[in-house]
């Protein structure tokens, strides 16, 4: 049987932020008293390329990485990046997404073609999936720019930990000036 | 206080920790963070060094003064410093002297996948690998004491999934009441001279055989016996692998992993079934626990090339008889994910080196290539390197192609390389092509910063790590120096300006120069890169020739459903208004951004 460990992954392009994204959550987890563990690849990925950071959160950890296919939340900062992280979710595993697409060199080229009806196919595989529109929602709360925080917001009701302990990482991890306008797009995700 | 630490956050917290005085080391992914932190905290003296093997000469000075200190690189990075470090196993150290070597397995960011664990047996020094951020912080200050307490440097190896990963680490004080470092005569110790270094060696062996001795009780070798049908020796990364697939197993997990514990590994296979070795890379463990004459299986499933990870584990002990940790349901794979586009790094929009490739491949240049950002150079559509292969190898590889080929091949050679690269191991190799009368053109790619790495300052950005200001090498002048000729500086970012340049010192028949002088966007000290007025591509004008695509800016974006021909689009978001693609228009589509 599975045990205790859930498993979060996190992808998209390089520069778009992941990495704080993923700080936020392990910090989260670890203010509500539990083990955490999360990983990435730094390096040519910087230069956008697909970057994917892992999540863990338990009792006890043991793997930095999300066993492929043992994936329960997928957290997409981009459509196709999204599409080709499926594999490493398990069935059943739930999808947030930001409704955002960015063409990779060969599509910006001319030379391929960006993927059509993204999010019908990863519905067809993962009936729980959301869709955010994480960019107006970031200019409502005050800052296109807090999208992931939005997206955050989003995440955060699919996983079962008080409100607090994620204000309380947003406090710790986002600079001062940023807090209120973040706080607000946190609140408006966590509405889905 | 508990924190969550990357590993390489750890080792520099723990140097810290264990007193540390002297920090020093040159980037390399996965272990450049190490140094990025120590220079946050202000008992350390923090410095980038020009290269690895400078980096541990300084370790070693510091150390003989009676310091402790800890120097960092990639694992490619201890070839470059090896020579030091061989006689240095020798010597031995005073004040606490630890190598950190971050492996790359898998070559997230690398040239080879070359497994250090090697290094620590041919150089006959200990070897520490930790398997969280809180062994990171723990191996680091017991590395520094067993240092101390055997007279030898110490190895602290990490690899990419333990330098990067995040873990909770457990904070403490820095120790106090450590020795002054003071110059001090020991001269017998330190002159490597034959008659001394004969004295040496025999205590290299002893020493060796006492931490094998010790290597059985020390606890971070760790025996953890669980269902005793089957027994797992492994170390690092690893080890969190093998308690993610087979929580039931008994492991032994090596925290030591040179020199091995004889006793520690016949107890454990005694007292287990069946036995194996899971490793990443090389049978290091394997190799010598068979030769112990015990019995057992590694790289027979266990792959050689690449990481592991929990799943490739269970797939390797397929059959085998273990049960797994866990049975989720996992989902077919979808064809149609898998044929998707992929995500290649690509150069930063207004990245200075892209109008240089892009004028090497139209004038067909034989581009002997480096190791930096520039390596992108090598991707569609500038595609123009044809070799990489380690630090500063460019100018070798061109002096040695232009010994062979005809008179007009000649004439195409051309090394680039850049500031950073040039300064860590590209000197020697230019005084060796104007020594031997190499007549092959060198670009330096001198964009102020090591950026592949993340931005470092080095001996030519005019900085130090601790962000003092510093001496800036004239790069023109060291070449004149080395007895170039012919050293020019060109603006990159002027496409007919570069083009001709090149073309000149490509024709002419003796070593030259040519340094570009544009910086890399992400530098973000004032004054140095600065954002252009932005362009834009006047939509009525575009033919939708596709001039402008052949630069593989990410600005430029194809948009196949406008116009006639399809046309293109400069993202306001993106463009840094470095002027490149303008010059390549030929119908004046693209101008300045209204
Ligand atoms: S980081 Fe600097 S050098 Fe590297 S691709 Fe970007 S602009 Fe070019
Ligand atoms: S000016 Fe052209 S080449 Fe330069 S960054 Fe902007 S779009 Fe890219």
């Amino acid at each position: 049987m599975k045990g205790q460990t859930t498993n979060i992954l996190l992808v998209g392009v390089g520069g778009q932020g992941i990495l704080l994204a993923s700080e936020i959550l392990s910090e989260t987890f670890m203010l509500a008293g539990f083990d955490v563990k999360k990983s990435e690849i730094h390096g040519m990925s910087q230069r956008g390329g697909s970057v994917v950071s892992h999540v863990r959160f338990g009792e006890k950890v043991f793997s930095p990485i999300v066993p492929e296919g043992e994936g329960d939340i997928l957290f997409g900062f981009e459509l196709m990046e999204t599409l080709r992280a499926l594999p490493l979710l398990r069935k059943g595993g739930k999808v947030v997404a930001n409704d955002l697409q960015i063409p990779p060199s060969s599509v910006l080229m001319g030379k391929a073609a960006y993927p059509e009806m993204v999010d019908e196919r990863i519905r067809e595989k993962f009936p729980d999936f959301l869709l955010v529109d994480g960019q107006r929602l970031a200019v409502k709360a005050g800052n296109a720019r807090a999208a992931n925080t939005v997206l955050l917001g989003a995440v955060s009701r699919r996983i079962d930990v008080a409100e607090e302990y994620w204000l309380q990482a947003l406090e710790r991890m986002v600079p001062a000036k940023a807090l209120d306008v973040n706080r607000k797009a946190f609140m408006l995700g966590r509405e889905f | 206080m508990r924190e969550i630490l990357s590993g390489n956050e750890a080792i520099a917290r723990g140097a810290f920790e264990a007193g540390v005085l002297v920090a020093t080391g040159y980037p390399g992914t996965p272990s450049t963070e190490i140094l990025e932190n120590a220079v946050s905290y202000r008992e350390i003296d923090s410095s980038w060094a020009p290269n690895e093997k400078v980096a541990l000469e300084v370790a070693i000075g510091a150390s003989f003064a009676g310091a402790r200190t800890i120097v960092t690189m990639k694992h490619v990075g201890v070839n470059v410093a090896a020579d030091p470090l061989f006689t240095l196993s020798y010597t031995g150290i005073k004040g606490g002297l630890v190598l950190v070597t971050a492996d790359d397995p898998e070559m997230h960011s690398s040239q080879n996948e070359q497994d250090n664990r090697n290094y620590a047996k041919f150089a006959k020094v200990p070897m520490l690998e930790p398997a969280d951020s809180q062994e990171c912080k723990d191996f680091t200050k017991l590395a520094l004491e067993l240092s101390e307490q055997y007279d030898t440097p110490v190895l602290l190896r990490t690899t990419t999934r333990i330098s990067h990963s995040k873990s909770i680490v457990e904070l403490n004080d820095r120790v106090t009441g450590l020795p002054v470092p003071a110059l001090v005569s020991n001269a017998a110790k330190q002159v490597m001279l034959p008659a001394n270094a004969k004295v040496r060696h025999p205590l290299v062996e002893d020493r060796m055989r006492r931490l094998a001795e010790a290597a059985s009780t020390m606890s971070i070798n760790r025996m953890e016996l669980r269902d005793n049908s089957v027994g797992i020796i492994t170390s690092g990364v690893c080890y969190q692998y093998v308690r993610e697939a087979f929580p039931q197993v008994s492991t032994l997990k090596l925290g030591l992993v040179n020199p091995l514990p004889v006793k520690l590994i016949r107890s454990f296979a005694e007292k287990v079934g069946r036995l194996y070795v899971v490793e990443e890379l090389d049978p290091f463990f394997e190799e010598q626990i068979l030769a112990m004459g015990i019995g057992v299986t590694g790289k027979e499933i266990i792959p050689v090339c690449g990481e592991l990870s929990p799943e490739k584990i269970r797939k390797a002990f397929a059959g085998h008889g273990i049960e797994a940790g866990s049975a989720v349901e996992v989902p077919e794979a979808d064809a149609g994910a898998i044929a998707l586009p992929p995500r290649p790094p690509n150069m930063c929009p207004g990245c200075p080196h892209r109008g240089v490739f892009y004028t090497l491949n139209q004038l067909k240049a034989y581009v002997t290539g480096d190791i930096g950002c520039y390596t992108l150079g090598f991707l569609p559509p500038l595609s123009s390197m044809e070799t990489c292969v380690c630090m500063g190898a460019s100018i070798g590889n061109a002096t040695g192609a232009v010994k062979v080929v005809s008179e007009d091949e000649k004439k195409r050679v051309v090394a680039v390389i850049g500031d950073s690269t040039f300064i860590h191991s590209g000197i020697t190799g230019l005084a060796d092509m104007v020594y031997n009368n190499a007549p092959a053109t060198v670009v330096i790619l001198d964009n102020r910063i090591t950026a592949m790495t993340g931005r470092q300052d080095n001996p030519a950005s005019g900085f130090t790590l601790m962000n003092e200001p510093a001496h800036r090498i004239d790069l023109s002048q060291l070449c004149s120096a080395l007895g170039v000729k012919h050293v020019r500086t060109v603006n990159p970012f002027d496409l007919e300006e570069t083009r001709k340049a090149l073309k000149e010192e490509m024709e002419r028949p003796e070593t030259s120069v040519i340094i570009t002088n544009k910086p890399c966007v992400l530098v973000k000290r004032e004054g140095v890169f600065k954002k252009g007025p932005l362009f834009a591509v006047e939509a009525e004008k575009c033919t939708g020739c596709r001039a402008c695509l052949k630069l593989g800016c990410p600005a430029i974006q194809w948009k196949s459903g406008e116009g006639k021909n399809g046309v293109s689009y400069i993202d306001p978001m993106l463009c840094t208004g470095c002027d490149v693609c303008r010059q390549l228009c030929k119908f004046d589509a693209i101008g300045r951004a209204k």
